[in-house]
């Protein structure tokens, strides 16, 4: 991949440039602190690269016009932060189970409620899991600097695509707000998976067998889409034998291609004692106390540093429960993700919860005493 | 985290502060520097409390926000008061003298220059004053490679005021180097 | 009475027929106006979408073989516009309930209205919400009785087109399951016609709202719609008095405004993509 001149960018930009670079031509939203300026940066951009932007009359109206982009072959996107991520929410269950690709951008703000719009908090982790109603499956994002963004849009977008899935990249207003370095790829040098624009000729809109392309409407092919349970061919069934086949279907598709969504990565220690899991721009604090812990101290710590957060990396937890006596699970909120790491430790280590919400970030300090009463 | 420092620009909205980091920042990835460019504000786009921070470093930014500033630029008077504590001991403290009136403390390196006034009386445009505090900045501290952060300003600078912001930037750096009234040839306000 | 076997049957999927609806229900003639509009106004069937909200009516969708998007209760316009926006040359039936229009949906409604994007509203209205069991609209008029309003609803209902005319729809129309050739015409002009169009399908609900309301069988409920109706032409004779007891079924407005879509690629040069 060839990445030219770094140029400064701020998260939020570097979510809209990594979706039209991974050709997202379609975005409705309404405006919303944290996450205006992604629209903003969209209603620029996209009518120069033959997109479409509108500013839709509320935040349903938004994911659903994506939605009806979406079955038209545009490849689309919205964002949004927590109120508007509420109302959204009926809608990503549709798109989860008519399985029309699409990414929901939420960059979290502090709340319930209002909360503090421009205050920076990790409140929606578990929003982004069960916010619609229904037992579903869902594909979360988190990127912890601008240059993941960037990168993790172009990832949630191209896998939207290929699992039919609606995908979510779960920021936070540090991450959306900020600018750093990034480098950016040549246009066209990037890898933009896309699905074969061949219809198989058994094509059936919702196969079974695996994953069947989204053909368009208007290319004449004639099926339904529905919200309602229904069969292969698109339509409603009550069939429990045709229900539970679907639901089934929709989780397997994740479970199959959880490799492909997965995304972790380690730092530290080869054989830890102590691990610290933690996900968004905690990572950020994280690393800097790592980096004091381990590099200057050489304390055996590590930190595994979740990008996906959803379907949760239980396998990547276990195994590091297995080596490690205490994990740490520094989030900006009162415990979400922490109960996760807790049910696939299985006992194995100690998981100690480290919250702060007050809308501030963690700072690195705040990780290291941690630590250093843990080694002291 | 010797080579970290962390810049704080702090004032009013409508100040042009989150504006004057950006272009810093932005400077800092030309001159091949890791950075990162945060900010604080409430609601109010005019007014209200502004706060951007400016953390450039040669080593990887892990943390993002300013903690303890190396360097504080305070551009009136509430703004002095709430970070100057925060200020690392002898780190730079330059306050715009036309609305800050001290006093100044002896545990850091405070440089009172008449910021704002001096971008109204020579250049006629009090709205240029970040440009003015840029060029102060960056003269006290070298954060940067000089000529890309002129570059940097007028790549910026909304259409036709490229000169003029650039003036500023320049007549900051006189005003460090020459002190008060750079063309009166005044010495340099001493730091205590 | 029009029967199924006249219709053209590719435009349907027979093997999903007979429909859900229950006997005496008027959406299955609206359905059928809508089918033999399709055919005269020479629409591809490719290029033919039907995009339906969540109700009784909203099942229409999946009777009809064309592209179809059976979306979430009150959002199909919210839908529509996306699809619309993405590939433009989409003729694009947009199949609502009262409710699922001006209750839920009442948002996207005056929107829709407001941007005059080329859609075609097809609002079958039966003065009930029918797929839970018979709970006053926004459309139900005055003192009606529904299962949420025992002693009938003390609310005042919206006059659709022109809550949509007074958010810039281009073209309004009204007609009537009781009268389904004429609804069928209006299908046609509205579907022609570039920018919003709205078309009221009265439609008769004996289950709920004739039973709760006795106004009798699906005949008597039929009877009594063709009755009140009065052309647009027949109505300029009558004085108020006389028109407020009249249901006035015909094009009610008809103007030219830039539509939506086109100003959109206008506006960028480009073609969609």
């Amino acid at each position: 991949m060839t990445e030219v001149k770094p140029v400064l960018m701020q998260g939020n930009v570097a979510c809209a440039e990594g979706a039209i670079t991974a050709g997202v031509r379609f975005y409705a939203g309404y405006p919303i602190t944290p996450s205006t300026e992604i629209a903003e940066h969209m209603a620029e951009r996209l009518p120069q690269v033959g997109g479409v932007f509108i500013q839709m009359e509320d935040e349903i109206a938004g994911i659903a016009a994506v939605i009806g982009a979406s079955v038209g072959g545009m490849r689309a996107l919205t964002a949004t932060s927590g109120p508007g991520f509420s109302l959204k929410q009926e809608n990503i269950g549709y798109a989860i189970m008519a399985e029309i690709p699409c990414v929901i951008v939420n960059v979290q703000r502090m709340g319930p409620s209002t909360g503090i719009p421009t205050a920076p908090a990790q409140g929606d982790v578990m929003q982004a899991r069960w916010g619609t109603h229904g037992d579903h499956p869902i594909v979360v994002f988190s990127p912890a600097s601008v240059y993941e963004t960037f990168y993790l849009t172009i990832a949630a977008v191209n896998l939207s695509q290929k699992l039919r899935q609606p995908v979510i990249l779960l920021m936070d207003e540090v991450v959306g707000h900020m600018r750093e370095k990034v480098l950016i790829p040549e246009v066209g040098k990037l890898l933009v998976e896309k699905a074969s624009d061949e219809i198989p000729p058994d094509w059936k809109p919702y196969d079974d067998k695996g994953l069947a392309p989204l053909v368009p409407f208007g290319s004449g092919h004639y099926y339904h889409v529905t919200g309602l349970f229904h069969d292969e061919s698109g339509f409603p069934s009550g069939d429990p034998a045709v229900v539970s086949r679907s639901l089934e279907r929709l989780h397997g598709k994740l479970e199959k291609y959880r490799h492909e969504v997965t995304f972790t990565s380690y730092i530290g220690h080869k054989e830890p004692r102590v691990a610290i899991v933690t996900y968004g721009c905690t990572v950020r604090s994280a690393r800097a106390a790592i980096k004091k812990a381990y590099w200057q101290n050489r304390w055996p710590v590590g930190l595994l540093s979740l990008q996906t957060i959803w379907p949760f990396p239980a396998k990547e937890v276990e195994a590091l429960a297995r080596q490690v006596e205490m994990i740490m699970v520094p989030e900006m909120n009162m415990g979400q993700l922490v109960g996760e790491v807790e049910r696939y430790s299985r006992g194995r280590a100690e998981v100690v919860p480290l919250n702060r919400y007050d809308g501030e970030m963690i700072t690195p300090d705040q990780i290291f005493d941690q630590l250093r009463r843990w080694f002291a | 985290m010797g080579s970290r420092q962390e810049i704080l620009l702090t004032g009013s909205g409508g100040q042009g502060l989150i504006l004057a980091a950006i272009i810093l920042a932005e400077a800092a990835v030309d001159d091949n520097k890791n950075v990162v460019q945060t900010q604080s504000y409430g609601p109010e786009a005019r007014g209200g409390a502004s706060m951007a921070g400016v953390i450039i470093d040669v080593d990887a930014i892990e943390y993002p926000k300013v903690t303890r500033p190396t360097l504080l630029l305070a551009m009136n008077e509430a703004s002095y008061r709430k970070y100057l504590p925060k200020v690392v001991p002898g780190g730079l403290v330059i306050v715009d003298s036309t609305f800050v009136a001290g006093p100044f403390p002896g545990d850091y390196r405070v440089l009172p220059l008449p910021i704002t006034r001096l971008a109204r009386e020579k250049l006629g445009r009090e709205v240029v004053a970040n440009m003015v505090a840029l060029g102060a900045i960056n003269a006290a501290a070298a954060l940067v490679n000089r000529e890309i952060l002129k570059n940097c300003i007028l790549q910026r600078a909304p259409k036709g005021s490229g000169e003029i912001n650039q003036q500023a930037f320049e007549l900051g750096y006189r005003l460090y180097h020459q002190g008060m009234e750079p063309d009166r040839g005044l010495s340099a306000q001493t730091t205590q | 009475m029009v029967r199924v076997e006249h219709l053209n049957q590719t435009f349907l999927r027979t093997k999903k027929l007979p429909h859900i609806w229950c006997p005496g229900c008027g959406n299955g003639i609206v359905t059928a106006a809508l089918v033999r509009a399709v055919e005269r106004a020479g629409f591809a069937q490719r290029d033919v979408v039907i995009v339906s909200g969540i109700g009784c009516s909203s099942r229409a969708a999946g009777y009809l073989n064309f592209n179809t998007l059976h979306a979430t209760h009150g959002r199909a316009l919210a839908f529509a516009t996306g699809l619309k926006l993405s590939q433009p040359q989409l003729k694009i039936f947009v199949i609502m309930g009262d409710g699922d229009c001006s209750a839920i949906g009442g948002n996207h409604f005056i929107h829709a209205a407001r941007r005059n994007i080329d859609l075609n509203a097809v609002i079958i209205n039966n003065y009930i919400y029918g797929m839970t069991g018979g709970q006053h609209s926004p459309l139900t008029p005055a003192g009606r009785k529904s299962t949420t309003a025992p002693a009938g609803t003390l609310e005042r209902p919206f006059e659709l087109l022109e809550l949509a005319r007074g958010a810039g729809a281009t073209f309004g129309a009204r007609g009537s399951a009781a009268q389904p050739r004429q609804l069928e015409q209006l299908i046609v002009q509205g579907a022609r016609h570039k920018g919003f169009a709205v078309i009221e399908a009265l439609s008769p609900c004996p289950t709920y709202y004739g039973r709760k309301n006795r106004q009798g069988g699906p005949v008597e409920m039929l009877r009594a719609l063709k009755d009140s109706s009065v052309s647009v032409e027949g109505a300029s004779g009558l004085d108020p008095a006389e028109l407020s007891e009249k249901l006035v079924t015909g094009v009610i407005y008809v103007k030219d405004a830039p539509e939506y879509t086109e100003q959109y690629y206008r506006s960028t040069g480009k073609e969609p993509g």
